[in-house]
């Protein structure tokens, strides 16, 4: 008998499988969440744009979110809850010549991070802020954000939350972000655009990505379907690029206001300012 | 040309020595936050390190400046913070984060007198049991304790060394007294200062686990954005730097962060042992307390009594072998520190069935002078 050689034809992989540690798949992410599509997103644009793999730096902090830098084929870093942008700050500082990005989620950047994200704005620090908004602490199972509406019901809030949310673009604006942009994990187009835009930037960018929690957020607020929230995103949504970010705070039964809001030319980042002090007192 | 290493002899504050040692290691990024009395360091440094290009960032807080440096040490730094009490009990979270991501940095604690907010201005050695301990989980950490300006340079340079070898936060745990005291520093050629650099990895990218430890228990590190492209968490991890949250794992991984440091006792600790030949009584003291011990000793030893001395250079991980020996010899130790007995309980349980162990406490505020403790050496004596 004649052995014939075997050729094996290798499946072809999707274009973003280079940035993906594949053999870490299954993710841990739930059905019908958004960081997936976000993280999709940000590959995208990071391919559109042309950045180099091993220029890219991912920093997360704790939560859903903060598990993703351990997914991609990148320099990851899983750091302590709220910690994300001063870790990333060192690391940038150090090594201005890295994309550094941190992409984390509402609680981690807003509640127990909340004192760092404004003073990195103010500082100006060049970094890519990514937060995936879902309104919730999702991995801890459903408790309250500083992002959750007002009267929405978490497992911290049985009886509806009694207190107002952050408006994030507008703090972000308001601290002296160089770029601000909202959008949501299924405006996946506009998302990578923006997402682009932003990379092609310095200082401090900042994008809120309203984003799905089926499990944690939308099974006690009354959209429990898998892809309830994505209809509630595509039915409240209203584009409004250049929107004043005071108008954008998230209400329930109001369109959500999404685009790219605030472009901040000229600004120099925290990394130039210290340079050009460093040059005045070396002429001293 | 700006002088990197200021070579010479100077009279020098114990925090400016601090400073300088930590520039004369290769410390080229601090982050910090103002805490008395510890804020001179930060002062010096931001004075300092536009000229030689450092990194200074004055953070929000104390849970910034030790999260930045983990980012800096990742990026190939070598990162410095000087703080006190109230700050180092902030930075206990991220100090777990150090250990377990085994990064080198280096934390000076200039401790004034605690619990809160407690005698900013006041001296004390109250956070020795905080360093060993502060951060959640079983783990080691170095920390090593000056009693002068000069041996405050010196320790800082070999803290940056600690940390560089063994990737392990190390803490300098120095006090307000020798932070305020000043003294005469003798700094030597660039040349002669002798620097260590943490483990590069010898194989290729492909090829790299991040959390594979060579045969002294210590993985090489690779930085970011030198195409290693590794991934590292503070969750419990396999040597590809992967989570997973299983019990051999735990075991694995955090057995090994231990015993890196358990089993290099002989090369971190370091004591100084003065009169202890043929001594009854052993005095056992550290930072600026050992100072006024030393005398004391030497009052006992024109009385005719048999007492030694041995000072702890290194705190943590504690120098049980050198207790251990001595326990067979000497019939007591005295223990004098700022504190209600925190080193004593290292020393009782090193000593326990062999040699009494006494505590001459203070809780900080003021020294414990040569007389008091000589008093206590004779009454021991007598017993």
């Amino acid at each position: 008998m004649n052995e014939q050689p075997i050729t094996e034809e290798k499946p072809e992989l999707p274009p973003i499988d280079k940035w993906l540690r594949s053999e870490r798949m299954p993710h841990i992410w739930c059905p019908g969440c958004g960081i997936g599509p976000t993280l999709h997103a940000w590959i995208r644009a990071l391919d559109r744009v042309g950045i180099p793999k091993e220029k890219v730096v991912y920093v997360s902090g704790i939560g859903c979110c903060g598990r993703g830098s351990g997914y991609l084929d990148v320099d990851g870093f899983h750091t302590t809850h709220g910690r994300a942008i001063p870790f990333a700050i060192g690391l940038k500082l150090v090594k201005p010549e890295l994309f550094v990005n941190v992409i984390s989620g509402d609680g981690d950047l807003f509640s127990i991070g909340g004192n760092h994200f404004i003073h990195a704005c103010r500082r100006n620090v060049d970094l890519l802020v990514i937060c995936t908004n879902n309104f919730i602490y999702g991995m801890t199972g459903g408790q309250l954000a500083p992002t959750t509406l007002l009267g929405d019901r978490s497992t911290t809030s049985p009886y509806g939350n009694i207190e107002p949310s952050f408006n994030t673009p507008h703090l972000a604006d308001a601290s002296g972000a160089v770029y601000v942009s909202r959008w949501t994990s299924i405006h996946v187009r506009r998302l990578e655009k923006s997402m682009a835009e932003a990379m092609k930037m310095k200082g401090f960018r900042y994008i809120e990505v309203l984003s799905p929690c089926p499990v944690n957020y939308g099974r006690r607020n009354k959209l429990p379907g898998p892809d309830d929230i994505a209809e509630w995103f595509r039915q409240s949504s209203v584009i409004r690029n250049g929107a004043n970010t005071s108008d954008v705070q998230i209400e329930k039964g109001k369109p959500l206001i999404l685009g790219n809001f605030v472009k901040r030319v000229g600004k120099p980042t925290f990394y130039e300012v210290m340079k050009k002090l460093e040059e005045r007192v070396k002429g001293q | 040309m700006r002088k990197t290493v200021l070579t010479g002899k100077h009279f020098w504050y114990g925090n400016i020595a601090i400073a300088e040692g930590a520039i004369a290691a290769g410390c080229r990024f601090f982050a910090g936050y103002p805490i008395t009395p510890a804020s001179e360091i930060a002062e010096h440094i931001s004075r300092r390190f536009p000229k030689i290009g450092g990194t200074f960032v004055q953070f929000e807080d104390e849970l910034a400046s030790i999260a930045a440096m983990l980012g800096a040490s990742w990026a190939g730094a070598k990162p410095m913070t000087a703080t006190s009490g109230p700050g180092f009990s902030l930075m206990q979270e991220n100090i777990g984060l150090a250990v377990m991501m085994e990064i080198p940095i280096v934390i000076v604690n200039v401790q004034r007198g605690g619990p809160s907010t407690g005698l900013p201005t006041l001296t004390s050695q109250g956070d020795v049991m905080q360093t060993k301990w502060g951060s959640h989980g079983p783990y080691e950490i170095i920390a090593l304790s000056p009693d002068s300006p000069q041996e405050a340079f010196n320790l800082t340079i070999r803290c940056f060394n600690l940390a560089e070898k063994y990737r392990v936060p190390v803490i300098l745990l120095t006090s307000e007294t020798v932070g305020h005291s000043a003294g005469k520093v003798v700094v030597p050629p660039q040349d002669e200062i002798e620097l260590v650099q943490r483990k590069k990895p010898k194989v290729p990218p492909e090829e790299y686990l991040p959390y594979k430890p060579d045969e002294d228990l210590i993985p090489p590190m690779a930085h970011a954005g030198e195409g290693y492209t590794f991934t590292t968490t503070g969750l419990t991890h396999n040597e590809k730097g992967y989570p997973d949250t299983t019990a051999e794992a735990h075991e694995k991984l955090v057995r090994r962060l231990n015993d890196k440091i358990r089993k290099h006792l002989k090369d971190i600790v370091d004591v100084e042992e003065e009169n202890m030949k043929d001594a009854d009584i052993a005095v056992v003291s550290y930072g600026q307390v050992s100072r006024p011990a030393k005398k004391a000793v030497e009052m006992a030893r024109e009385d005719g009594i048999k007492a030694g001395s041995i000072k702890l250079i290194t705190i943590w991980p504690f120098a049980e072998h050198i207790i251990h020996r001595w326990a067979k010899q000497v019939k007591h130790f005295v223990v004098p520190e700022l504190n209600y007995g925190q080193i004593y309980l290292e020393v009782k349980r090193e000593s326990a069935g062999k040699a009494k162990t006494l505590l001459i406490p203070r809780m900080g505020g003021a020294l414990i002078t040569p007389a008091e403790i000589y008093r206590e050496i004779k009454k021991v004596n007598e017993k």
